[in-house]
């Protein structure tokens, strides 16, 4: 009775019971031994001293593909095409099935026993069919955003001010693949200081929305305060064309140097006049004044404040309502704040960014009867020489403003400035032509350490391209003439073909 | 006024119930129309009478003691079961009304230290618990207990055995032959099933899936998704027995293939990955059935079924053919080209009938209990069986059974 139990407990499912415990089963049940069974040991004592021999396992399959009596009708596509068909017989039945005990009426296809494992001979994806399962998956995540994501999804009409510079490809294009992604309608509004150029509009073509391309005419400055100035202008004007062509959307302010999420889209769907969502402020700029910033952090007995990203936007009670607002603290920054373009210090924003805030187009429409009480006309608003700081001066009333991004909790927005020298050059739409030569390191750093001459108030914005366009033309001279001689290193920048960020 | 009162606060508590397994709501589902799909919402109460047995404790309590693995694993549904008629309405203390009997012998609950269950003594323990009722109480032998159920979950119902040639070999215990199986075994033409038996779904823990619930906006991008065994190398080193070769055949056809995320893995996130999955295989193992269709029909995935033959649970009430895809296993190769073809209409429309909380409330074992779940379909099958015809009420003394039929090992005590 023991033995019974405990040779049964042995044959558990992790054993391998099929080898060992075929002669035990057989001890165990009783049953007859027959000439069968004994032929069967005496193959398996065989096949064993075979595979001891060999050194491998050598499998008993072998005897089911010499004693096979019906060969399967495979077809040619099946490499390995062992399909085993109950016996007849015991005799001529393969060891390895042991078809007979399925005592089945009504002839059932499925038997038990071993089976090929059936294997087409490319075993590798047909590329129509990838074609087709990913516009399956297309089709099922659209009927998902159906049923799932917002009903009735307005169009975002994003504005994005810009000027030619070396840095523009890379915040444009980024901004430029956002939207792309942005599973709504767009309407794309790129409004570029300095007039339209071929630089920007071959750029934004790139993207396949539905872009407007308007001219601002005023240079960008080169002091971040004027340029904040300028680009809430710019912003302004892009809200005027809104206005002019009666645009129906949401109106999402998008800073070329942002990073946006794709949540912040979806979030937007949500507004009904005006909202504001948290943005992440990332003053730190690249360079040795960023790990400079961040050891002083280190060292700061109040590591709040500076170990924490400050945060823009609305500030909420516990009942989700707007309370107030986080703004951008500038004092522990004031040092080291970046005054132009390409500066190395920290860049700072405004107390409250434009990005931050998204309105209902209908906002600034004329004369539309829905319009809420508590917004100005936008032709009240920015007149010659206001400063715009933010969308809140649209509005008479402050606390009209919804918190959205889980009322100022979730952060889907940041916000970054960062630039290269005003006066640095790139090559016209970062295509090299004539290709680059054998380059030969220099001895010095190409770009001078004096800083770039800067603006008095008024005139210098226009003397600076003057200065660099004849500095431009005199180094063109000196390649022309050098330009058969050998290689000297020091001249290495002329061969590069530079384009001056005010050529058009 | 204060009897009002009461009544309004117990009404409230009543409808506040704890652990109740709370769904998305879908604005598109498909409600299963026609006879099959009405089915899934009808109530057993007031349609059948059920007596349950009063067993000694070492059938079913003193088992579970030793062991308390036995309420989680997939084989959990007999102690859910016995639970659940105890405190439910259908359950009747006078049992010459009762129009079914139910046995509480939990067979599934002797297990190893991996926790897989061992049959070797359930024939026995079936045996002896049916020696028991039909010595103390007359209507097992008034029927011979054909107006009698059992719940055997365990991989081929009550042939109680794992390994399917054994268990073909002993076939349906002889004392069960003419009672009403419940179990979680299906295969047409098969020995172990016999006809009239209801197929259960398996156990999945109800809380523990729901606890892992993600958005129903995640966009679904995984197109096939498996986790699981494809050779079991421990008992079928060379293939071809385990699974009938099907799962080699789908790993050695589609491991190169980026569209199946298939792998033996056993990751943290599988619950959340079968929720991003459009189509997800529910290959047979070692026996047809799996827990993976439960998984795949809570979780709103596509189950595709590659297992010849197979009876799916309540396969009467769920139309399973306009749910899932059914793929033949020599069709295997093949898997990418059918999944592909698929028109997109119909994989919506299943992905709607997927959504439809009614059917996965059907394959669900809650508790507390709630309308609609997989135990109130069990009755719902137990009712459409009603009412029993009158030849199965024998004369007296007449004897159908043979009681010492079986191997020689089952006729021990146990």
């Amino acid at each position: 009775m023991k033995q019974l139990t405990a040779l049964q407990q042995q044959a558990r499912r992790s054993n391998s019971f099929r080898s060992a415990s075929l002669p035990l089963d057989t001890s165990v049940d009783g049953a007859i031994k027959s000439p069968a069974t004994i032929f069967w040991l005496v193959l398996h004592g065989l096949c064993c001293l075979i595979s001891l021999v060999l050194g491998f396992r050598f499998s008993r399959l072998v005897f089911f593909l010499f004693f096979s009596t019906s060969s399967p009708s495979a077809t040619t596509n099946l490499y390995s095409a062992l399909h085993t068909r109950l016996p007849s017989s015991i005799t001529t039945s393969p060891p390895a099935v042991n078809g007979t005990a399925v005592a089945v009426d009504g002839g059932s296809r499925v038997v038990v026993g071993r089976h090929g494992i059936l294997i087409r001979p490319w075993p590798h994806p047909d590329p129509a069919e990838v074609m087709k399962a990913h516009h399956i998956i297309e089709r099922v995540q659209r009927e998902q955003r159906i049923q799932y994501g917002v009903k009735s999804p307005r169009t975002v009409i994003a504005i994005t001010p810009t000027y030619v510079r070396t840095f523009q490809t890379i915040h444009l294009t980024g901004v430029m693949h956002s939207l792309m992604n942005v599973p709504y309608d767009v309407v794309w509004i790129v409004v570029e200081a300095g007039g339209t150029t071929n630089e920007t509009a071959a750029l934004i073509s790139k993207s396949g929305l539905k872009t407007v391309h308007i001219g601002f005419n005023a240079r960008m400055p080169i002091l971040w305060e004027d340029r904040h100035k300028m680009e809430s202008q710019m912003r302004f004007h892009a809200l005027r064309y809104v206005r002019e062509k009666e645009l129906d959307g949401i109106v999402v302010f998008a800073d070329e140097s942002n990073m946006h999420s794709m949540e912040l889209f979806d979030e937007i769907q949500n507004v009904e006049w005006i909202g504001a969502v948290p943005v992440g402020i990332l003053p730190h700029s690249g360079g040795s004044e960023g790990v400079e910033l961040s050891a002083v952090s280190r060292e700061d007995t109040d590591k709040n404040e500076n170990s924490e990203m400050p945060v823009q936007g609305p500030a909420c009670n516990s009942s989700n309502q707007l309370v107030g607002w986080h703004t951008f603290n500038m004092l522990p920054f004031m040092k080291r704040r970046a005054r132009y373009v390409g500066d190395r210090a920290v860049v700072l924003p405004r107390k409250l960014e434009w990005a931050g805030f998204i309105l209902n187009s209908r906002l600034v429409w004329k004369d539309v009867e829905d319009k809420p009480a508590w917004v100005k006309d936008l032709d009240m608003v920015g007149r010659e020489g206001e400063d715009i700081e933010s969308p809140m001066s649209l509005l008479e009333n402050p606390s009209v403003v919804e918190p959205l991004g889980s009322c100022g909790r979730k952060i889907m927005l940041w916000w970054l400035r960062v630039e290269a020298r005003a006066d640095s050059k790139f090559p016209a739409r970062w295509i090299i032509d004539p290709p680059l030569d054998v380059t030969v390191p220099a001895k010095h750093t190409p770009w001078p350490d004096a800083p770039p001459e800067l603006p008095t108030p008024v005139v210098k914005v226009i003397s600076i391209p003057e200065n660099t366009e004849k500095r431009v033309a005199k180094r063109s001279r000196k390649r022309s003439s050098r330009s058969k001689r050998k290689r000297v290193p020091k001249v290495l920048e002329e061969h590069v073909s530079t384009r001056h960020s005010g050529d058009n | 006024m204060k009897k009002w009162v009461l009544a309004v606060l117990f009404y409230f508590a009543f409808c506040v119930r704890i652990e109740a397994f709370k769904f998305h709501k879908t604005q598109q589902t498909e409600r299963i129309s026609g006879s099959a799909g009405d089915v899934l919402e009808d109530d057993p109460v007031g349609r059948l009478k059920v007596f349950v047995y009063e067993l000694p404790s070492k059938y079913n309590k003193k088992i579970l003691q030793k062991d308390p693995r036995c309420l989680t694993h997939m084989f959990a549904a007999e102690i859910y079961m016995h639970r659940f008629l105890l405190s439910s309405p259908v359950r009747t203390l006078d049992p010459e009304e009762a129009d079914w009997f139910y046995t509480p012998v939990y067979t599934t609950c002797d297990l190893t230290p991996n926790g897989l269950p061992l049959p070797f003594k359930s024939p026995r323990m079936m045996r002896s618990a049916i020696q028991l009722i039909s010595s103390n109480w007359p209507y097992w032998n008034r029927t011979e207990g054909a107006d009698h159920f059992f719940i055997v979950p365990h991989d081929f119902g009550a042939c109680f055995h794992y390994q399917e040639e054994k268990a073909i070999e002993r076939g349906i215990l002889t004392l069960l032959q003419r009672a009403t199986l419940v179990q979680t075994f299906g295969q047409r033409n098969h020995v172990c099933l016999k006809d009239g038996s209801i197929t259960i779904p398996p156990y999945a823990p109800p809380q523990k899936m729901q606890t892992h619930l993600i958005p129903p906006s995640t966009p679904r991008s995984i197109f096939v998704y498996f986790r699981g065994l494809f050779y079991d190398v421990g008992n079928d080193p060379e293939g071809g027995y385990y699974a009938r070769g099907a799962r080699a055949s789908v790993w050695e056809n589609f491991k190169n293939n980026p569209l199946f995320d298939i792998s033996t893995e056993h990751p943290t996130t599988y619950y959340e990955d079968m929720q991003r999955a459009v189509f997800c295989l529910c290959p047979l193992g070692w026996a047809p059935w799996s827990p993976r269709l439960v998984e795949a029909v809570i979780f709103g995935c596509i189950p595709v079924i590659i297992a010849d033959d197979i009876v799916l649970p309540f396969a009467d009430a769920i139309p399973w053919e306009d749910i899932g895809v059914f793929v033949a296993e020599k069709d295997v190769p093949k898997l990418d080209t059918i999944l592909t073809s698929i028109p997109i209409e119909e994989i919506l429309r299943k992905q709607r009938l997927l959504a439809n909380p009614s059917m996965k409330q059907a394959m669900l074992f809650p508790q507390p209990d709630q309308s609609r779940d997989a135990f109130h379909q069990i009755l719902n099958g137990l009712a459409r069986k009603l009412p029993h015809d009158k030849s199965v009420y024998l004369k007296l003394g007449n004897k159908i059974l043979n009681w010492t039929a079986g191997p020689v090992g089952d006729l021990k005590p146990w």
